[in-house]
């Protein structure tokens, strides 16, 4: 007789009720935003999340002015500036979803409390993105003061096209937050380098996704990679949006309309989405069999 | 047992301990053994520590690229790339690493001991050095071969110097942090997180550091590897000379400097730290 007895995946336990979803999520979003912030008084976060963006941002406009000795008027610069600026949401968003998991498992040693608690696991873990989500657009906030009031990135509010770019940044937020359940789901499964695997994402996604530089100037065989990335149309429409100026300075993009450019980045979401969803329950289940939830590391 | 047997087993079990200096160079050694031998045993380190600076490297070749900057930033660009793990390594496994082993358990173990902490400090530097250096050798090589850049070498003699020097005082650095951190909690983990791309930016990792003001650049120079990365491109660059800050002289001179004020800094400082976490009783704490 065969005794192995094979466990299958329930769907309908994988789709939370409102009211779970609610609780789950807000409580989450609070647990998150007291360990983000609470390690230190307020005026010391501030300077924490204002200094580290700004800093990375210098980077660029020292690099930009030095050889191009400070014309910041032209194009490509308000591509890089604010690619970079809004780049910071993919560090903040993904990565922030994803470290909740070796928060929990490696340092709080919580994770397995969280999974006897009543609570839909997903929604908890998007939760706890919300105050990296925070911390970030304060972030985006600042570094485009920044460059509007300091380094002539002219942004004229009349001429924003403000729907467009609410529109884009919520689908773009969706789709960060689904790539970050999605290294959540993997980091469930392995013991070594979890600290690098949201790093690692994020720095290889600001190498393909065009974020400071145009797509063209990446050989020929690695562009297709960047073309395949959702952030690359993201970045596109958030700067379209803000200066639709740049979007014809550069021939990457510029045969798609915003409305085209739309379509793929929804399209592109939606797969990404269907994605992460198989791959994290998938990872979860495999991490539960094995019993790896409540794996400490210390690695 | 009669006094013959009883001394002959005491002499079998007495072992020979080393005082002094030998004792010293022993713990330094203990502590080093562990970082350059577990990099043996774990290779897969090497990889992603190869391959996260070069992502950023890559993608900041790519913006000199972009704004059709002369090829020799691209090598700045590279060198700075590989002297990042040299800061990280100094951050996360310098400064921080008495409050990992305070996380672990380990500090309590360190302080009972009846070793000296600056020979600790002093091996964690020494294996955190070599392991380091073989990473940043394969990123200067992976990044000159990938991006094609030419390295003229005008002086080995006084790069070798250079890069010594600018090392001692960074490791030096790193162990006066390593005291600092001694009182920390949490907090060490953000602060080492924020020390990151400010550092990046005011030593000009990615560009000469020339391209500040003096007195901007004159300040940042109080980390070691601001002026050593200058004097290293100007050896190593045929156009490096023209985009220094001061001379590699000069340079050297500041760097000597460095590295006696560090290391005289951290001793002191990590006495001084000691009693005062023992007196506090923060070292076996765990905020978390």
């Amino acid at each position: 007789m065969n005794t192995t007895k094979r466990t299958s995946l329930n769907i309908q336990s994988l789709i939370p009720n409102r009211a779970t979803f609610t609780r789950t999520f807000r409580v989450a979003a609070w647990l998150g935003w007291q360990i983000e912030s609470n390690w230190t008084d307020p005026f010391l976060f501030a300077i924490y999340s204002i200094v580290k963006p700004l800093s990375g941002a210098a980077i660029l406009v020292v690099m930009y002015s030095i050889i191009i000795n400070g014309a910041f008027k032209s194009p490509i610069f308000p591509y890089i500036y604010l690619g970079n600026a809004f780049y910071m949401y993919v560090g903040g968003v993904m990565t922030g979803i994803s470290w909740a998991i070796i928060d929990d498992r490696e340092h709080y040693k919580t994770l397995k409390y969280m999974y006897v608690a009543p609570i839909h696991m997903p929604t908890y873990l998007l939760g706890r993105g919300v105050a990296r989500f925070t911390v970030s657009s304060l972030s985006v906030l600042i570094t485009i003061l920044f460059g509007v009031a300091f380094l002539h990135v002219q942004i004229d509010l009349a001429a924003v096209n403000w729907g467009l770019f609410f529109v884009s940044l919520f689908i773009g937020v969706i789709m960060l937050a689904m790539m970050g359940l999605m290294l959540a789901g993997v980091t469930l499964l392995i013991a070594q380098h979890v600290w690098f695997i949201g790093d690692i994402t994020a720095g290889a996604l600001y190498l393909f996704s065009g974020a400071i530089f145009p797509l063209d100037v990446l050989p020929k065989y690695l562009r297709p990679v960047g073309y395949f990335m959702p952030i690359t149309y993201w970045l596109e429409l958030l700067r379209r949006s803000l200066v639709g100026s740049v979007a014809q300075a550069f021939p990457t993009l510029s045969r798609f309309s915003n409305t085209e450019l739309m379509g793929i980045l929804l399209g592109l979401t939606v797969v990404f989405a269907i994605f992460a969803a198989v791959i994290f329950f998938w990872c979860e289940h495999r991490a539960r069999e094995r019993g790896m939830i409540d794996m400490v590391t210390n690695y | 047992m009669n006094s013959e047997q009883s001394s002959a087993t005491s002499e079998k079990w007495s072992v020979e301990k080393n005082t002094g200096l030998r004792f010293f160079l022993q713990t330094v050694i203990a502590r080093a053994y562990p970082r350059i031998i577990g990099q043996q045993r774990e290779k897969s380190w090497m990889f992603f520590d190869i391959l996260l600076p070069m992502l950023a490297v890559s993608a900041y070749v790519f913006v000199y690229r972009a704004i059709d900057a002369p090829d020799e930033y691209v090598g700045f660009v590279v060198m700075g790339g590989a002297m990042t793990a040299f800061w990280m390594n100094v951050l996360w496994s310098m400064s921080s690493q008495l409050y990992w082993e305070k996380e672990m358990g380990n500090l309590s173990l360190y302080i009972m001991a009846p070793n000296s902490m600056m020979a600790i400090l002093l091996g964690m530097a020494l294996g955190g050095l070599v392991a380091t250096t073989l990473r940043a050798l394969a990123i200067t090589i992976l990044g000159g071969w990938l991006f094609k850049i030419p390295y003229e070498v005008t002086s080995f003699g006084q790069l070798f110097l250079v890069f010594m020097l600018a090392m001692v005082a960074l490791y030096g650095m790193g162990m006066l942090f390593a005291s600092l951190f001694l009182l920390l909690s949490r907090e060490a983990w953000h602060l080492s997180n924020l020390a990151q791309e400010p550092v990046y930016l005011f030593s000009g990792f990615y560009f000469p550091i020339k391209s500040f003001n003096f007195w901007v650049a004159a300040s940042a120079s109080i980390i070691p590897l601001t002026l050593g990365l200058d004097a290293m491109r100007q050896l190593v660059f045929p156009s490096g000379a023209a985009l220094g800050f001061l001379s590699v002289p000069l340079e050297l001179g500041i760097l000597s400097g460095l590295c006696v004020i560090f290391l005289t800094s951290a001793k002191l400082l990590l006495a001084h730290m000691e009693k005062l976490a023992i007196r506090e009783g923060r070292l076996t704490e765990s905020r978390r």
